[in-house]
């Protein structure tokens, strides 16, 4: 139902990474649908402390104001697009190779969190996204009493 | 032994490349180039590097972008998932004579690279009359 959870990792991750490529490429080959980023856009890094998850892109030359970022419990959907460089009359390419297009990427997160208080930053095209864990969520530390 | 391979010399790629100082990875940016009449317009997206990073040279005829990209990390929190890979980027075109080397723009914004390479406007070729003495 959702993307990729946070929770492969070690030598899984290169394996499960080719896979999902060769799927979105498989995909693209035989949807027909032309030029528009894959379903697995924008590739996504997590780091994991504590009390917080920080999820960062690489989304270049994106207009951060028509970049939608919503939360959901554990689920975090980062969606946009990214327009193509409008040619004028007379100007041609030579080469083509960025990708421009719609993009929406879902990702399961290791726990809930406190979708009022998630922080986004647009810079140098990279979209970091500071998530902070729900105070319901984080772990409670039990004392054991004797009797 | 497993290990003896580390003591085997490594046979040079023939002709030999250039190594990097630096053991980090190179990535080839993804450009578009534009023709437009009187200059070539070329867009690569290079995320994570911004003016004080990138460094863009034009030797005889060969155009290199070169931008240098510093790994991620967080304190106190550890990557968990990784899809991404950081590195540098790097990437050289051939370019023509034509392009007017003092007047090269190059515009870092949002991780796109931006360069406007104008052409020299063309002499017209001069005609040279000719007399009877």
């Amino acid at each position: 139902m959702f993307g990729p959870g946070i929770w492969r990792l070690g030598g899984m991750m290169d394996s499960v990474r080719e896979l999902q490529r060769m799927q979105g490429e498989m995909n693209r080959v035989f949807s027909g649908i032309g030029r528009s980023l894959s379903q697995e856009a924008p590739s996504v890094n997590a780091w994991v402390g504590e009390a917080d998850v920080i999820v960062a892109a690489e989304l270049p030359g994106v207009d951060p104001g028509k970049v939608d970022i919503s939360v959901v419990g554990d689920t975090l959907t980062i969606s946009g697009s990214r327009e193509a460089e409008k040619l004028k009359e007379g100007e041609s390419y030579h080469r083509q190779e960025r990708d421009f297009g719609r993009f929406s990427r879902t990702i399961q997160l290791p726990f809930h969190v406190e979708a009022g208080k998630v922080e986004a930053k647009y810079s140098r095209g990279i979209l970091k996204i500071t998530l902070p864990r729900a105070e319901a969520d984080k772990p409670r530390k039990i004392a054991v009493s004797a009797e | 032994m497993d290990n003896s391979v580390e003591y085997q010399k490594r046979p040079a790629s023939n002709p030999a490349e250039t190594e990097r100082t630096r053991n980090r990875k190179v990535y080839v940016p993804k450009v578009d180039i534009i023709e437009t009449g009187d200059a070539m317009v070329m867009y690569a997206d290079i995320p994570g590097a911004d003016e004080k990073t990138v460094d863009v040279t034009l030797e005889k005829s060969v155009l290199t972008i070169r931008g240098t990209i510093a790994p991620q990390e967080f304190a106190g929190r550890s990557i968990a998932y990784a899809e991404y890979d950081v590195g540098d980027y790097e990437r050289s075109f051939t370019v023509s004579d034509e392009v007017d080397r003092d007047r090269i723009e190059a515009v870092v914004k949002n991780g796109v690279l931006k360069l406007v390479l104008r052409k020299i406007p063309q002499i017209e070729a001069k005609k040279i009359t000719v007399r009877t003495e």
